[in-house]
């Protein structure tokens, strides 16, 4: 069975200058249960890959197809990828003033419950769990009444995507760079949440980098992208080659 | 917010739900404004002979007057002789009565509109449905009901009364304390102020009094709710609020009207003062009609609002939410007189379709040691036109005087407009001001963060406006905030595509 497949993806970003073709027949296949690193060069594509099967505005698909749990992604409207179970990890997260973690966090549950055709959960059950969350991240309590990601720190950040992730429990977790620009502790915590959020029954797609934050998530397959396609695929040992060679062996 | 009540309000938002008309028969004077129509109101009302003299006067003073026309708001030219200046139910033509007097139909009109009129429900707290948004609903609300030019109703006279409080309409403060009535009016807001002021004190119908002796902390809300039904009148409403010293008392005003293809006048003029040490807090959330996608009908809103601390230690805090007309010119005011008195203006104005904004307030500093705080959110959407305009004024006399402004500006799509025109004259160079201002978009970053966490695209729009508005929302009493919230939903109906 296949939790994301996506099939000789083509995706162009939108810019000034008309569109530029990205990905150039992408495939990708993750099951339930596996984790999947996908490296390359700045440019090569790994952030649109994300940002299309998020269905951010700014990209158009020209060819190809991506499912979730068998249905059809890339017709539906953002809110409803999100409620199908596709939960993507940002790698900047935006900050909305005025409106706290708390109130954010309850909308997003409620939405989601509503889409799936659950019971709204009770408040005092959610505060409850928020707040777990929130201290078995370093995140200091007081951050649930303070506006989404206003002042927080690069690693508070990251570490509040980690912890929407835990909450929201989605099917599949696409990580953006969720590693970059945090210090080794951070990286740790954040890497310990990934972890605690794998199970048999979700699959995550981590965009990055750096070998670094892959001695913390062990994954069970790298994928190098190059020019919009997956050039090379492996085990873990792939990304260790990948950080004593570079990539110019590859293309 | 439970996510029922943004199901409810989605539903809700579709149309404007104040927009019906009662069907009651009215005394309504034949349109035209002249001395005779001056003199027929003020007959109407029975006033004292210094009462049609001082309306005869301000009738005088604004035929010699001009429209203003520095407004950055666009509409074409008034004809003041095509408006009835009059128009009572016939049914309410002997003035105020009791609660049980009230002609029925009326009374129908404030349930469906959520006013609660009966004290034992308003007591109970009611549960305003979806036509009372905007209205000053909640419990412990004392209410004074103005339909067209007359007012209907008041609500717990007499546990205010106990107080020493005085609440009545102010067509009844004429008779029964004419000394405070011609003592205060127009002392804040001269009759030839401006032009639309001198309409008003001209042909003013009614409106609410009230004085809160020394010392006396008012038990309750009190709330006035406007109501225009009749077609083709202009509704003038006057509003005296005087807190004696020491006292404190917490206003709050409402307002909606039919939905109509013509444009209707509304030209009101609210007077507080406030002497040394009492406070006076006035809230407004205005829902006037206003007007249709396309911009036809709804209300002309040109209104004048001002303050004067008049003692030592005084504060005046003017909370608006502007959502309704066609049409808003408004600038509610406050003049710093007492040493160490304090303004505040807080205010959200938001404009969507064809609507234009025209708003902002004066801080007139002339005590020692006076404050000001001036925070203005303004949102934009559809096609509409939105301004902030104010005055921050530092006289000679205003040793060591302060104020902070901020004004920030929320744009949604791509045809709307707001701009920002702030005054600032100092004479003194003790004085300290800041002054902030931003303007920002609703992102499609922030709405996609939204989205990406399975929030549907409406009610993201509308958390990312109240949280950018939360700073203003905080200043409200409790019910009304929530009132506030809901209305800014309905009101951005649409404005996301």
């Amino acid at each position: 069975m296949s939790l994301l497949n996506v099939t000789d993806l083509h995706a162009s970003v939108i810019t000034d200058d008309g569109a530029q073709p990205i990905l150039k027949g992408l495939t990708l296949n993750v099951r339930p249960g596996e984790v999947h690193a996908i490296m390359g060069p700045n440019g090569s594509g790994k952030s649109t890959l994300a940002n299309v099967l998020a269905g951010r505005p700014g990209y158009t698909v020209d060819s190809g197809t991506a499912t979730l749990t068998e249905r059809g992604l890339l017709e539906l409207e953002p809110f409803e990828r999100a409620q199908l179970g596709l939960f993507l990890a940002f790698q900047y997260p935006v900050e909305i003033p005025g409106v706290s973690n708390m109130e954010f966090l309850k909308a997003s549950i409620d939405s989601l419950a509503r889409a799936r055709g659950d019971e709204q959960p009770n408040t005092a059950t959610y505060m409850k769990q928020v707040r777990e969350l929130a201290a078995s991240l370093d995140l200091d309590p007081a951050f649930l009444k303070r506006g989404v990601n206003e002042g927080f720190s690069g690693g508070e950040k990251k570490r509040n995507e980690i912890m929407q992730l835990l909450l929201l429990q989605p099917k599949l977790a696409l990580l953006d760079e969720t590693d970059s620009g945090l210090d080794i502790d951070a990286l740790k915590v954040v890497a310990e949440g990934v972890n605690r959020y794998r199970s048999a029954n979700n699959g995550v797609v981590l965009i990055t980098h750096y070998q670094r934050l892959l001695d913390y998530i062990v994954p069970d397959f790298v994928h190098v992208l190059s020019n919009g396609k997956i050039i090379e695929s492996g085990d873990k040992s792939l990304a260790l080659e990948l950080e004593a060679k570079g990539y110019a062996w590859l293309t | 917010m439970s996510s029922s009540s943004v199901d409810d309000l989605v539903e809700a938002g579709s149309e404007y739900h104040a927009g019906f008309v009662t069907d009651v028969e009215s005394e309504t004077l034949p349109p035209g404004l002249d001395e005779s129509v001056v003199r027929y109101i003020s007959a109407q009302k029975n006033e004292p002979e210094w009462l049609t003299q001082w309306r005869l006067k301000a009738f005088a003073q604004w035929q010699e007057m001009r429209e203003p026309n520095w407004a950055h708001v666009h509409y074409p030219p008034i004809n003041f002789q095509d408006i009835s200046y009059y128009s009572a139910p016939k049914s309410q033509t002997d003035g105020p009565r009791s609660l049980d007097e009230v002609d029925p139909e009326l009374l129908r009109t404030y349930e469906k509109l959520g006013i609660p009129l009966h004290e034992q429900a308003a007591l109970a707290g009611v549960v305003p449905d979806p036509a009372a948004i905007g209205t000053p609903a909640g419990a412990n609300v004392a209410v004074d009901v103005v339909f067209d030019s007359v007012s209907i109703a008041t609500t717990f006279k007499e546990t205010l009364a106990e107080a020493g409080v005085i609440f009545c309409p102010i067509s009844e403060a004429v008779h029964s304390h004419p000394e405070l009535v011609q003592k205060y009016l127009g002392t804040v807001i001269p009759q030839r102020d401006n032009y639309y002021a001198a309409l008003n004190s001209a042909v003013f119908s009614d409106g609410s009094f009230v004085y809160i002796p020394k010392g006396v902390r008012c038990p309750m809300e009190l709330s006035t709710y406007f109501r225009i039904n009749e077609r083709n009148t202009g509704q003038f409403e006057r509003t005296l609020i005087i807190a004696d010293e020491g006292s404190h008392v917490s206003y709050l005003e409402g307002c909606t009207a039919p939905m109509r293809d013509e444009n209707q006048l509304h030209a009101a003029v609210v007077e507080l003062v406030a002497l040394g040490d009492a406070q006076i807090k006035y809230s407004t959330v205005q829902n006037w009609y206003p007007g249709d996608e396309n911009g036809k009908g709804g209300i002309y809103n040109f209104v004048t609002k001002r303050g004067l601390c008049a003692g030592p230690r005084a504060k005046i805090s003017w909370t608006q939410v502007e959502t309704g007309s066609a049409i808003t010119w408004k600038y509610p005011s406050v003049v710093l007189r007492g040493d160490d008195s304090v303004g505040e203006f807080y205010s959200v104005a938001l404009t969507n379709n064809r609507q234009q904004a025209d708003t902002g307030t004066k801080m007139i500093h002339m005590g020692k040691n006076t404050k000001s705080t001036i925070v203005s959110k303004g949102i934009s959407a559809g096609g509409s036109a939105n301004c902030y305009r104010g005055l921050v004024r530092i006289s000679p006399t205003a040793h060591n005087a302060r104020n902070f402004t901020q004004c920030d500006s929320l744009l949604i799509g791509d045809q709307c407009a707001a701009h920002t025109f702030p005054y600032i004259e100092n004479k003194n160079n003790s004085a300290t001001i800041e002054h902030e201002a931003s303007t920002s978009k609703v992102s499609d970053d922030q709405l996609f963060a939204c989205q990406q966490r399975g929030i549907e695209t409406e009610q993201a729009v509308s958390m990312i406006v109240n949280g950018f508005c939360k700073e203003v929302f905080r200043e409200l009493p409790m019910e009304f905030a929530v009132e506030a919230g809901k209305l800014l939903e309905v009101s951005l109906e649409g404005a996301v595509g």
